[in-house]
């Protein structure tokens, strides 16, 4: 899937700061006896886009998810925004209010409206006033282009709509940095498209993004780093262009190999 | 080859609007004709069906409709009946006319009656802002009242005992919120619970006693609770078996889901306790027994001992039927609302419980309506129910014999009671659902 043709990214607009956003390391989980993630260290600068490839099972998804602890890790250490994840729940409820996520089945609460899905966060988490929070909530909706569904229920919306409302959602908590967990995977082709285009925008905008994907031709666009994860571990990263055009690991090539086949 | 690709192309010029259904696939002759006259079998059937209805409606219309309403004793009935049409057995519903205060009020002092018929009009205004969201919420003050005006009327004394419970109530609200600044949940939770006890037991009766002799305010006539019964004493446990059972079913189902272990072995415990006992089990305890394990001379009303045992025993199955619903929701859900930073206690009432108890609506009415018929259980312990009040009737001379319409009125005041509550169930799922699947 391309969107080069229509949707032209300005590169120079993509900056990136050297304050540290998220900083991994020696970072280990087990599943019972399963070893998920094996000596992960990682450091993310405020700005970065990172795609995370890799087949599946491979532990991309635990990876972010460890970042605003739904999962929980067992060994090494996070720091996500200044603040170590440890089990003290007041920080990792500070965490999670900082750093917005995007799942792939979107997640959508659906017995509220998606002005409601949008407000209740802010509302509650933040003691935004209500009215205030529904203006946020407006503007992002605006911004994905959706603000004339704001009274409608998920279950009335198109999966591609449902992702932007999804990730409007995540913005009303206005977070300095986006996890995406493969989120355009249950959508139809022609509504992965309006999605991308959606997060491409956040990326212009200098958003903090890890995103577990498989499009390859968002990652070559926006991303500024390529992670490649295989078995639990990060096996390969580099700048787009260095790992499409001349993969360094046996594992990324054949990675590659299948997954651009076609 | 390029012949058969021909004669595969083909290109839509224009797009077909929706259009009606042809006149003769919709309607009742459409249903009729397929459902009960579509074939030789089925029309014997159907014809067959009719007859046995027309017959079984022949047989029971007269009894009922044909029924005496005006007679002192069965016996009067019979010579009424046998005057009127000769020698048949149609319905005496004189004994209902007869004894209706007595199955509505059992045998609450007469002059009092306003008061059992104020509290139960003040009951369907508290309920309705509960069952309707669409009322002004400034009604659920009522709701809240409630509970206190009921015991005020319906037990009579002075206002002070049941303001005194408020006061408990408060008090430990109070002392929560202290706490809660200072210390943990559980540590705030275990506050409320002793300030309120202490007050309740220690301060409270002697306050209680002081402010009755220096000002008896709202002095009604005391009600003992032998003297409850009828179908008063059916809405009375009922109705508070409902409203208690579903917030502690949603403690213990939550409970039971718990990380910690001593919370959730309570929970397991309680829940498989209770559920393998039978109600009536717990009935006999709460009128026989407990009395030996609480200290000598208190009073523990006996109403209240039956009310708190249903509850008991419903809100174990209401924590099963939440189970069911908790588990039937998307580990999803509970994931986006944590990524949000939502707290554990604000996910749980904003996205979980919602979405659970909206699954839950069928077993929550099912779990409802079987506390409500089974309130007609107590007449086992002595306490004089509709069910209990039909066989003192017939122990009376007058009325020695009469079945049929008692138990037809009682089923029917149930069969109203639990229809009522079955249709709001599903106008409520129509109403909340929101999923367009």
């Amino acid at each position: 899937m391309s969107l080069a043709e229509d949707r032209a990214i300005d590169r120079s607009k993509l900056t990136v700061s050297d304050e540290v956003a998220i900083q991994i390391t020696n970072m280990n989980k087990w599943y019972g006896e399963f070893h998920v993630l094996r000596d992960i260290n990682l450091t993310v600068n405020r700005g970065e886009r990172i795609v995370i490839a890799g087949p599946s099972g491979s532990g991309k998804s635990t990876m972010i998810r460890c970042i605003n602890r739904l999962e929980e890790h067992q060994q090494g250490k996070i720091i996500v925004d200044g603040t170590e994840l440890t089990s003290d729940l007041k920080n990792i409820d500070k965490i999670r209010s900082e750093v917005g996520m995007c799942f792939q089945h979107f997640n959508l609460f659906p017995h509220l409206t998606i002005l409601e899905n949008c407000t209740l966060a802010p509302m509650w988490v933040r003691k935004t006033p209500k009215r205030e929070a529904e203006e946020i909530a407006m503007h992002f909706l605006e911004k994905v282009k959706i603000p004339d569904q704001a009274h409608k229920y998920p279950g009335m919306l198109s999966g591609g709509q449902q992702q932007r409302v999804a990730i409007a959602r995540s913005l009303c908590m206005k977070p300095r940095i986006m996890l995406f967990d493969e989120p355009t995977s249950a959508l139809d082709p022609e509504m992965i498209k309006e999605v991308l285009d959606t997060m491409i925008e956040l990326a212009e905008e200098g958003m903090t993004m890890l995103c577990v994907t498989h499009e390859m031709g968002f990652a070559r666009q926006v991303a500024n780093r390529v992670i490649f994860m295989d078995q639990g571990q990060i096996v390969e990263q580099n700048e787009p262009e260095e790992f499409f055009n001349n993969p360094k690991s046996e594992r990324t090539k054949l990675f590659l190999s299948q997954i651009l086949g076609h | 080859m390029s012949h058969s690709t021909q004669s595969l192309a083909y290109v839509r010029k224009e797009m077909i609007e929706q259009q009606p259904a042809p006149r003769s696939q919709v309607g009742f002759t459409r249903w009729a004709r397929e459902n009960l006259f579509s074939g030789w079998f089925n029309t014997l059937l159907t014809l067959v069906s009719l007859f046995v209805i027309y017959k079984m409606l022949a047989a029971t219309l007269p009894w009922v409709f044909g029924g005496v309403w005006n007679a002192e004793s069965l016996d009067q009935c019979r010579t009424i009946l046998n005057e009127r049409y000769g020698d048949t057995h149609y319905a005496c519903w004189a004994v209902i006319r007869e004894r209706w205060n007595q199955l509505l009020y059992g045998f609450y002092p007469e002059s009092q009656y306003w008061r059992a018929n104020l509290a139960f009009v003040l009951m369907l205004a508290s309920l309705a802002p509960v069952l309707f969201d669409k009322l002004p919420r400034k009604m659920l003050y009522l709701t809240m009242a409630f509970p206190f005006l009921l015991v005020w009327l319906v037990w009579g004394g002075t206002i002070w005992g049941v303001l005194s419970v408020a006061v408990g109530f408060v008090l430990a609200g109070v002392a929560f919120k202290i706490v809660d600044r200072f210390g943990s949940m559980a540590l705030s939770a275990i506050a409320a619970v002793v300030v309120a006890v202490v007050w309740w037991l220690f301060i409270g009766p002697s306050v209680v006693d002081g402010l009755n002799s220096v000002a008896p305010l709202g002095h009604l006539q005391e009600v003992q609770s032998r003297d409850l019964g009828g179908f008063m004493i059916c809405v009375i446990i009922g109705i508070s078996g409902i409203a208690l059972s579903l917030p502690i079913g949603i403690v213990l189902a939550l409970g039971r889901q718990s990380d910690l272990f001593i919370v959730k072995t309570i929970c397991v415990g309680f829940i498989e306790f209770i559920r393998g006992v039978p109600l009536i089990t717990l009935l006999f305890t709460a009128s026989l027994l407990l009395n030996y394990f609480l200290p000598p001379g208190t009073t523990f009303d006996l109403t209240l001992r039956v009310i708190i045992m249903v509850t008991l025993f419903s809100s174990a199955y209401m924590a099963e039927v939440i189970r069911g619903g908790l588990a039937a929701l998307p580990k999803g859900q509970y994931e986006a609302a944590d990524a949000l930073g939502l707290d554990y206690w604000k996910s749980q009432r904003l996205i979980i419980m919602p979405q659970a108890l909206k699954i839950s609506i069928p077993g929550i009415v099912n779990t409802f309506i079987g506390l409500f018929k089974d309130t007609t259980l107590v007449m086992f312990i002595g306490i004089y129910d509709m069910l209990g009040l039909s066989n003192a009737i017939r122990a009376n001379a007058a009325w020695n014999g009469i079945y049929w319409e008692l138990f037809i009125f009682i089923g029917l005041v149930f069969w109203i009671c639990c229809f009522a509550m079955s249709r709001y169930s599903q106008w409520l799922e129509r109403k909340l659902r929101t999923d367009h699947r």
